[in-house]
């Protein structure tokens, strides 16, 4: 079980997050003209790295906030968390 | 039964305790600190299973838990307990166990026919065998395997014992008691380190127990008791026996088992029976010492051969003789140990060392004593069936290739010893990198993943000096970056043996014309024969050989066979031991039983229950209650002889004719505040927000950025700036975590707040031609008209001295109102309308009627808010806004979803008015197409109208909208019924919605 530090209320255990997937992708804008492959891109296109990746989770039994964790998809390694609105 | 096995003097046990218990129906005695199986060996009770595959005797191989033959069946306080190790399974007052994998018993087994057909049981004979012809594997053989296989029956009955979880935070878990771990901890604790000491056994010391040391001034022994009783006063430690770590996952995350109660005739009240701890560890200690090596010979399985280590605990902690005629066939110096034991209790071993001499310390000492040493010696093979009567013996060359002539010696035991393999295996869970070190042929750990050490012979360190020399200063270090504490205490003088070197070789050749079977993994009955079979037929990689051969695959996990596996490929293939590698060690590290894996979490308390505050009225008033999610709602409520039908169509009936009532405190809500609102509803729902009038409910459809329907509900506008949304009861979380995940990531800029408001509010609807009666009478200040309070009108009123809010919305089709309170007030709201609804002939509904109501009026639920369909196919395009843009919009532009003949909910009524549609029947063209019959869709919710008394269905078809009229069936394979229907739209009742707004 993963040991994830929130940013807001420090560590805890997995079992308090749930996972949000790709923290890279950036929704479109709304009322802007986009292509219908871009659209599908950020629907379902979603890389699946060996090794870093920032990913969202949300602190859903703790503080509810939407978190930021660059994590090592192959060792399960936490290199950082951060706040939501941060940036690596 | 006498213990003709039994030593009169000696061991651990307390010998002023007799015990009585019986092991296949036979009554045997034993002593209160024995173990099921140090109690059968001293009564001489050799012969306790069979093998998995061909059913050969088995007896005892370890003493603890690397034992891959004594499994038994347990029958504990009325219940069964399958697959416990004799050799773990301590002794208790009127303990029952039997033998499992043999019928009719385990003295003739009627599988063991398989040992003589053993031209069948080849490596890779499950894949080779079973494979054709196919219809024969459901029918024949996997019945055959699966009677046959297994080491116990698992019973049906519920599990009345209770087990429990726990987590546990520490600076160190140090995982066994044996020097290295007391030193580590000890050297920790003094240092004010939070330390947690778990011992597998029932005794801490490990190896201390049975080893001939010196510490300080004290025996090895002594030592051991003396620390532990140190640690156990200790506020900073706790100190576990009986509790084995068996896995090391992520992020120093281990999951220990302790037994708590298994040693009892039974769990004393409100003690648990087993404990699982999860414990994050900031250090973790590996102190998990290390199992002895078999060596390979003929009939190796033979009940009486016994590691030489095993040999020796028996004799050490039990008092146990294995046997009075010893053979003790050895590799190193460790099996001397065993033999001078023998030795000293009047006992002549006989010692066959395959070295062609050694001159060690040990050596000489057996030689003072006069035991017969043999070099160059080795067992060809064992004698005997269902125990060892002889063996037969030969001078080997020097280089291990030729055997010379047999000679047969008279023994009832063989003690084997072929050096140590260090338990690695929490080390390798954790993602340590091991390597080979030649000079003790085994894996030891090498570069930590995560923050383990391993110490200790688990490290493949052998010598006791060296052991306590590391450990004391690992502990120390390791404590001392945690608490900034040193307390350097020093290390005691060693005195022990020294050992001379052992010898690389593990298989005795077979001689000319013999085809004798030599195990290698003694659970799963693999021999050597399988392996060169394995490899003969290209199987190269070690994962390949494992899985095709199973070696190592049994409960066991291979603890005693998986180096001499290695080793017999490596020899074979002509490459050293790291070429090959090692598979992967996977925890749980030995059997941990599912009850504490489960833990609490049962029956019940599998999940949390959540109940309305009207819950204790719903129980009085005969609800039968079904689950919602976690919720409890009344499904309908049972007068007198009724069933679900009969309730459900009279409550349904009720609402339609009069008024009817109903809890709606399950449903999801969600307080939204902050200036910027409006404008995020308008992004989240398909339709539009922006000009919603303070006390106006409206009812919205909200979508995934695929464009899938993702919930409906109604928003209101309660102030400016402040809404209260609804959500369906199953997606009341999901919703919350979507809006949290837009305001916080997406659009941050946006001034809104949402919090979750389910608890805080009871919910009751009242709905039916009728309800306005209600409505005035509960509210008689209010002007509850159609004027004063309109359809999507919302309202604030005083409730008989409670506030209330109220919402003219409806879910039923008819004319219908929610009224909320605070929770605490639910109770006293509902019990108001039932009293003022009586001359209403108002009557409670639960959710069978409730689906009922809104399934003819053509409102789409769950059932079709399936995360399958987009608002069209539900009929809710009319929502969609053209104008704006929302979340999903973008995806509605997908081809397959404009597509013409795109599925739509129709309505279905079977075209003889009597025969209800199962829900999920297929709707299709042709009955009688041949299959797979092409289905136009399916039927996603069923009921009986109460309108037009006679079944009605909804149901999603491809081109929906150009159905109406026809005439298909709907079939169920399911429940064998194909019924002609026609099709008709969703909207069966008040298809207008006249009602609503009257
Ligand atoms: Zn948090």
């Amino acid at each position: 079980m993963l040991y994830i530090k929130c940013p807001h209320c420090g560590l805890r255990s997995q079992n308090e997050f749930s996972y949000g997937g790709d923290a890279t992708v950036k929704r479109p804008e709304l009322n802007k003209e986009i292509s219908d492959q871009d659209w599908d891109n950020f629907v379902y296109l979603r890389k699946s790295p060996r090794g870093k990746h920032l990913e969202l989770w949300q602190h859903i039994s703790g503080c509810r906030q939407w978190i930021k964790v660059e994590r090592d998809t192959l060792t399960h390694e936490i290199f950082k968390t951060l706040k939501a609105n941060e940036e690596l | 039964m006498s213990e003709n096995f039994r030593l009169d003097k000696g061991g651990l046990i307390n010998r002023n305790k007799k015990i009585s218990f019986k092991f296949n129906g036979k009554k045997y005695l034993g002593y209160e600190g024995d173990t099921l199986a140090s109690a059968l060996i001293a009564n001489g009770v050799h012969l306790v299973g069979r093998s998995f595959k061909y059913h050969r005797p088995r007896g005892f191989f370890g003493a603890g838990v690397d034992e891959p033959y004594a499994i038994v069946q347990m029958n504990r306080n009325n219940q069964v307990d399958p697959n416990v190790k004799a050799t773990e399974q301590e002794l208790f007052e009127g303990l029952e166990a039997k033998s499992v994998n043999c019928w009719p018993n385990v003295d003739f087994d009627i599988g063991a026919i398989n040992n003589f057909l053993n031209k069948f049981f080849p490596a890779g004979f499950y894949y080779k065998t079973f494979m054709w012809p196919k219809s024969f594997w459901h029918k024949v053989y996997e019945p055959i395997i699966r009677k046959a296989a297994g080491f116990g029956t698992a019973s049906i009955k519920h599990d009345k014992e209770r087990y429990e979880h726990k987590y546990e935070y520490c600076d160190l878990l140090i995982t066994g008691s044996g020097p290295s771990g007391l030193a580590s901890a000890y050297a920790a604790a003094q240092n004010g380190a939070k330390v947690i000491l778990a011992e597998d056994k029932s005794r801490f010391g490990g190896s201390l127990l049975t080893s001939e040391v010196t510490i300080g001034n004290q025996s090895g022994q002594e030592w051991s008791q003396k620390i532990i009783s140190e640690l156990k006063s200790m506020p900073n430690v706790i100190v576990k026996n009986r509790s084995q770590v068996f896995g090391y996952y992520d992020h120093n995350m281990l999951v220990m088992s302790e037994r708590i109660s298994d040693h009892l005739p039974k769990s004393e009240k409100y003690t648990p029976k087993q404990r699982l701890w999860y414990i994050r560890a900031k250090e973790v200690i590996i102190s998990s010492g290390s199992i002895e090596r078999p060596l390979v010979f003929g009939n190796n399985d033979t009940p009486g051969v016994i590691l030489s280590s095993a040999a020796k605990e028996y004799l050490k902690i039990y008092g146990v003789l294995v046997g009075k005629k010893p053979l003790v066939f050895t590799n190193n110096d460790s099996g001397y140990e065993t033999a001078i034991e023998f030795k000293k209790n009047g006992i002549d071993p006989i010692v066959l060392d395959t070295r062609k001499d050694s001159n060690s310390e040990i050596i000489k000492e057996a030689k003072d004593l006069n035991i017969n040493i043999k070099f160059s010696y080795v067992v060809v093979t064992a004698k005997g069936y269902k125990k060892v009567k002889s063996a037969d013996i030969t001078k080997i060359s020097d280089d291990k290739k030729n055997i010379s002539t047999i000679e047969n010696v008279n023994c009832d035991c063989i003690c084997v010893s072929g050096f140590w393999t260090p338990t690695i295996h929490l080390a390798s869970q954790s993602g340590n990198k091991t390597k080979f070190k030649e000079e003790i042929d085994a894996f030891i750990p090498s570069q930590s993943k995560q923050k383990e050490t391993t110490l200790g012979s688990a490290n493949g360190i052998f010598t006791l000096e060296e052991t306590l020399n590391t450990s004391f200063e690992k502990g120390n270090d390791l404590s001392k970056q945690i608490t900034n504490k040193e307390n350097k205490i020093s290390v005691p003088t060693v005195v022990e043996k020294k050992y001379s070197k052992h010898d690389k070789f593990w298989c005795v050749p077979l001689p000319k014309g013999k085809n004798y079977k030599r195990f290698l993994d003694f659970q799963n009955d693999v021999t050597v024969s399988d392996i060169q079979l394995a490899l003969r037929e290209g199987y190269r990689s070690i994962e390949h050989v494992k899985r095709y051969t199973t070696l190592g695959m049994a409960t066991d996990q291979g603890k005693t066979s998986n180096l001499n596996g290695l080793q017999l490929v490596s020899d074979f293939e002509n490459k050293v031991v790291p070429q090959v590698g090692h598979t992967t060690f996977r925890p749980p590290y030995t059997s941990v039983s599912i009850g504490a894996i489960v833990g609490r979490e049962i029956g019940i308390h599998s999940k949390p229950t959540r109940k309305s505050p009207m819950h204790h009225w719903h129980e009085k008033n005969n609800a039968v209650f079904v689950d919602a999610g976690v919720w409890l709602r009344p499904r309908y409520y049972k007068h007198g002889s009724e069933n679900l039908f009969e309730a459900s169509k009279r409550e349904a009936k009720n609402v339609r004719q009069n008024v009817g009532v109903c809890d709606v405190t399950t449903l999801g809500k969600i307080d939204i505040k902050g200036p910027d609102s409006a404008e995020f509803l308008n992004r989240v729902y398909t339709n539009a927000w922006l000009k919603l009038p303070v006390g106006k409910a409206r009812y919205g459809v909200m979508l995934r950025e695929d464009g899938i329907v993702m919930d409906d509900g109604t928003t209101t506008r309660i102030s400016e700036n402040h809404y209260h949304m609804t959500t369906t009861t199953a997606q009341a979380a999901n919703v919350l975590s979507h809006l949290e995940y837009y305001l916080q990531l997406v659009w941050p800029e946006l001034n809104v707040n949402v919090v979750s408001s389910t608890e805080q509010w009871a919910g009751a609807a009242i709905a039916g031609p009728k309800s306005r009666d209600v409505l005035q009478k509960l509210f008689p200040d209010l002007d509850v008209t159609n004027e004063g309070l309109p359809f999507m009108g919302y309202r604030e009123g005083n409730l008989f001295g409670v506030n209330a809010k109220i919402y003219r919305i409806s879910f039923s089709g008819e004319l219908a109102y929610e009224v909320n309170v605070e929770s605490d007030n639910g109770n006293y709201m509902w019990e108001k309308i039932m009293e003022i609804g009586k001359e209403f002939n108002i009557q409670p509904y639960g959710t069978e009627a409730l689906s009922t109501l809104r399934i003819e009026m053509g409102h789409v639920a769950g059932s079709e808010l399936d995360g399958r369909t987009i608002p069209y196919d539900n009929s809710l395009d009319g929502l969609v806004s053209k104008k704006k843009d929302f979340i999903g919009k973008r995806s509605l532009n997908k081809t397959a979803y404009v597509a013409p003949d795109r599925q739509k909910v129709v309505g279905v009524v079977p075209l003889d008015k009597k025969t209800s549609i199962p829900e999920g029947s297929y709707i299709v063209r042709d009955a009688k197409a041949k299959l797979p019959n092409p289905k136009l869709g399916h039927v996603s919710a069923s009921c009986w109208s109460v309108e037009y008394d006679n079944p009605f269905s909804l149901a999603i078809i491809k081109d929906g909208k150009n159905m109406i009229g026809q005439k298909l069936f709907a079939m169920s394979p399911l429940k064998n019924k194909i019924i002609p229907v026609e099709i008709v739209s969703s909207h069966y009742v008040d298809p207008k919605g006249e009602r609503v707004r009257s």
